[in-house]
């Protein structure tokens, strides 16, 4: 175990930073994935021939969630300094970081879950047209349920965009693991620290993918449960 | 106060939400359809009364528009010109809520099923009763009865994955019967499904037909469908109301083209390309003429070729031929050679047309050896 390797003192700044990475990630994660899939709903819903055609609607909204896509992280975070202080009341600190990294992640999540709830076959939102259900019915009852697999995977690559993303919040005093890893491991010459960062981000992301999977594959009911359990 | 004037089904224009009970199942009225950036119509003015009860076959090849027409009916698609009445109500000016209600009336089922991967028969059957609102309890009583009456009360909790072909189309008929409709469409249900599971599906649509007394419309590209389940048949071609009537008048006496061509499969209407070339379009010294002969009903038991010899002593020599059955009628077509015909001919069909045979003359044939050496010898 990495830990054995370390001063308590270093320990203890470890889990400090392994604390705030959590409480960043876990604030941003929920809060994109609250606006990031009405966001992919739109998208798929206002396109051209869709249940909800828009299409001037639906090309701005795809040009506003590229402009948010194309800005490096870096860039972001700094460049909406003003609008992070006017949500958490201040421009630095953990809690202030939370806020650029929902506003990065939530156009990620957004097209993932859109990708997701495209290839929803139409003739099942025909069909479900075809015994009245309205807009609202076919989006909650035939998009989302049939997309979730898609859906969960596309949360799940956003969360580790989200924890690499994460890493870069020092940068506004956000803390966490990746700011460990370069104000000690980098400018302190402690490469043990470094290391240790790295590991502990390798098992986070690794977790988070193993979860990740395995709650798509228990959502998707796509292939015969018998072909399912001879796939894993 | 207004005082509540009770409404009678017979009351002039009253119209319900399930329409009036008098009306037609469906009337179609002059209904056009383009499609932006297409060349011609895909519909073209088609006029059909579906009466109630019926099971309606719309035929045609792909891109005949009998899709697009039939989509029209529940508004799938919207007509560039006419209207569409189902029971006496129309659709093709109903929008949001009016428009979704009304479809409540309309069931669909659809040549790729269109079943829910996420949820199992249950769940699928429970849709519809779910976007009317229905509560848990009034769904779970539901369920059952629809799922004995498509045979699948077995596999309740088995999901669309663990189903054949055939099972999801049932899933897909129980969902379309969910609301009770008055009329069923059936978009190339069969289409995607083996011969014999096409058989199981047909009777089971003839079997709710009877019990329900629904009114289905099918369309398909495969007479033989039509054969087995249509009491009427529309013909389309591009987009064209080609011929339409019983199912048996339209296979025993075919007016149009594509008609024909549809049924070369199953009734003999045409001849074998190798044997129509060899048809001369008028009589020749030492030719014989050639007859068509469709046999209806009774007709079919008359020992005719027998009489050919006996009576008229010809010597017929059969080109083709076969006999099917139609709404449990049989109906034959037979195309011979009647041989030594000659002056006899006239006498010969008004003797086969008062057996109640319908005769045509297609076309000559050089007089056979056989034949010439028999009327040499004579």
């Amino acid at each position: 175990m990495p830990f054995d390797l370390l001063s308590p003192a270093v320990t203890a700044l470890l889990v400090e930073s392994l604390q705030e990475t959590a409480y960043m990630v876990s604030v941003a994660a929920l809060v994109s994935t609250a606006l990031g899939l009405p966001l992919g709903v739109l998208l798929v819903v206002t396109a051209p021939g869709h249940i909800l055609a828009a299409p001037i609607f639906n090309r701005i909204l795809s040009v506003a969630i590229n402009l948010i896509r194309s800005t490096p992280f870096i860039i972001l975070m700094v460049a909406i300094i003003p609008f992070t202080r006017f949500v958490s009341g201040s421009s630095v600190g953990t809690s202030a970081a939370i806020v650029p990294l929902t506003v990065a992640i939530t156009p990620l999540f957004a097209r993932l879950a859109e990708s997701a709830m495209r290839e929803v076959d139409r003739g099942l939102i025909e069909a479900a047209e075809a015994i009245g259900a309205s807009p609202l019915q076919i989006i909650t009852r035939v998009i989302f349920p049939e997309a979730l697999p898609g859906i969960v995977a596309g949360q799940t690559v956003a969360l580790v965009s989200l924890i690499s993303y994460s890493a870069m919040a020092g940068t506004v005093g956000g803390g966490g693991l990746g700011d460990l890893g370069v104000r000690y491991g980098y400018q302190r010459f402690m490469p043990e620290v470094m290391v240790a960062v790295v590991v502990v981000l390798v098992v986070i992301v690794q977790s988070v993918q193993l979860i990740g999977d395995a709650v798509a594959r228990a959502v998707n009911h796509r292939i015969a449960r018998s072909k399912r359990s001879a796939q894993v | 106060m207004n005082a509540i004037v009770p409404i009678t089904e017979f009351q002039a224009g009253a119209t319900s939400a399930i329409g009036r009970a008098d009306a037609p199942a469906i009337q179609i009225e002059r209904l056009t359809k383009r499609f932006p950036g297409v060349a011609g119509a895909v519909l073209d003015d088609v006029s059909l009364t579906i009466d109630r009860g019926d099971i309606y076959g719309i035929i045609g090849r792909s891109g005949a528009g009998k899709s697009t027409l039939v989509r029209c009916i529940n508004a799938l698609e919207r007509p560039s010109a006419g209207r569409v009445l189902v029971s006496g109500r129309e659709i093709t000016n109903l929008y949001g809520r009016a428009l979704r209600t009304a479809r409540r009336d309309i069931g669909m089922i659809f040549q790729h099923f269109n079943v829910l991967s996420s949820s199992t028969v249950a769940g699928n059957v429970a849709l519809p009763f779910k976007v009317a609102g229905l509560s848990r309890a009034e769904i779970a009583r539901r369920i059952p009865p629809l799922l004995e009456l498509v045979g699948l009360a077995h596999k309740a909790d088995a999901y669309p994955s663990e189903l054949s072909g055939g099972q999801k189309q049932r899933v897909g008929i129980a969902r379309a019967l969910a609301l009770n409709p008055s009329v069923l469409l059936c978009d190339e249900a069969t289409s995607a499904l083996d011969p014999e599971t096409t058989e199981q599906i047909l009777a089971l649509l003839r079997d709710i037909n009877r019990k329900l007394g629904l009114t289905i419309v099918l369309i398909t590209h495969e007479m033989h469908v039509v054969r087995d389940i249509a009491t009427r048949v529309a013909v389309l071609d591009h987009g064209r109301l080609v011929e339409e009537g019983a199912t048996f008048d339209v296979l025993a006496f075919p007016k149009s083209r594509v008609a024909r061509s549809f049924l070369s499969g199953l009734v003999a209407h045409e001849l074998p390309p190798v044997v129509a070339s060899q048809l001369l379009p008028e009589p020749v010294a030492e030719s014989d003429p050639v007859l068509r002969i469709v046999f209806t009903g009774e007709a079919a038991h008359e020992p005719i070729v027998a009489a050919l010899v006996t009576q008229f002593q010809l010597q017929p020599n059969i080109l083709h031929g076969r006999i099917d059955y139609v709404a449990e009628r049989p109906l034959g077509v037979l195309t011979l050679v009647a041989g030594g015909a000659g002056a006899k001919l006239p006498d010969l069909l008004s003797y086969l047309a008062s057996l109640g045979l319908t005769v045509e003359v297609i076309g000559h044939a050089i007089r056979s050896a056989v034949t010439r050496r028999h009327s040499a010898a004579r």
